[in-house]
């Protein structure tokens, strides 16, 4: 009963919070908002035993990805912004495909549910040292991803710094 | 325990509403942010379904979502400050210089 009435509460401020994000007119809001559904999911994670992702979107996500959002908002002019449509010309249409993507798949998920077939097992609680095994797998499984992942990120760090470098000579 | 469906459900309501926002916000910034949204609810159901069958591997793969995301958002960022080095502007449909 108490893990229902908190993954109430986890959801319903993830969702609101992600509207918010969506809707509002300054852009730093739209980042306030984002952080407090980051850390609505992160509340999600820690409710499945999943506390090494809990701790690593609450580092990476909240303090380094939102940061740096944060940081792009202020250096691109908020002023002008503000005065501007915030809905692309095209929005009646692309709201109307996105609540239609959204009807189908709480169509398929609720009323067909054979698709998925999910309620036969009850979920148990996940056995403690969730992080021992999320690194096991990591480094004994999935260790040529892990390195490829790593080389992705460094690609990724040398093109932002060449592309927000202010002249290429 | 919550059943699985729970959470997937939560994972494809926040995945519509960043495909909402993906597809009617103009300034970049806050498309970018959907983006964010999107592959959070992917996140969400691959925790949930490593939950249901009891296997680290889902964690693992939301693990490698969250480098991309990383990857994607810098990437995507130092874009946006090159093109309003050049442009003065972060409005989507205002970003036409291959349109002719």
């Amino acid at each position: 009963m108490l893990e229902i009435v908190t993954f109430g509460i986890l959801a319903a401020v993830t969702l609101v919070s992600a509207i918010l994000v969506i809707t509002r007119r300054n852009a730093v809001h739209s980042v306030i908002w984002l952080i407090v559904t980051l850390f609505g999911v992160a509340g999600i994670y820690l409710l499945q035993h999943a506390e090494f992702l809990f701790a690593v979107q609450i580092i990476l996500y909240v303090g380094g990805i939102m940061v740096l959002f944060l940081f792009v908002v202020m250096l691109v002019n908020i002023d002008v912004s503000l005065k501007q449509a915030r809905f692309a010309r095209q929005w009646q249409v692309a709201l109307g495909t996105a609540i239609l993507l959204g009807a189908q798949l709480a169509y398929a998920l609720y009323n067909h549910g054979r698709g998925l077939n999910l309620q036969e097992r009850p979920m148990l609680a996940a056995p403690a040292g969730n992080t021992q095994a999320v690194g096991m797998a990591l480094y004994q499984n999935y260790m040529l991803p892990v390195e490829i992942a790593s080389i992705l990120l460094l690609v990724a760090m040398v093109g932002a710094v060449l592309m927000a470098k202010r002249k290429l000579e | 325990m919550i059943p699985a469906d729970y959470y997937i459900f939560l994972g494809s309501g926040l995945f519509t509403i960043g495909v909402v926002g993906v597809l009617t916000r103009r300034n970049v910034l806050i498309i970018l942010m959907s983006i964010e949204l999107i592959l959070n609810a992917v996140n969400i159901n691959l925790v949930a379904l490593s939950q249901y069958f009891r296997s680290v591997d889902g964690q693992v793969f939301a693990i490698f979502v969250i480098t991309d995301a990383a990857a994607e958002a810098a990437v995507g960022l130092g874009l946006i400050i090159a093109f309003f080095r050049n442009k003065e502007t972060v409005n989507a449909d205002e970003i036409d210089l291959l349109k002719w």
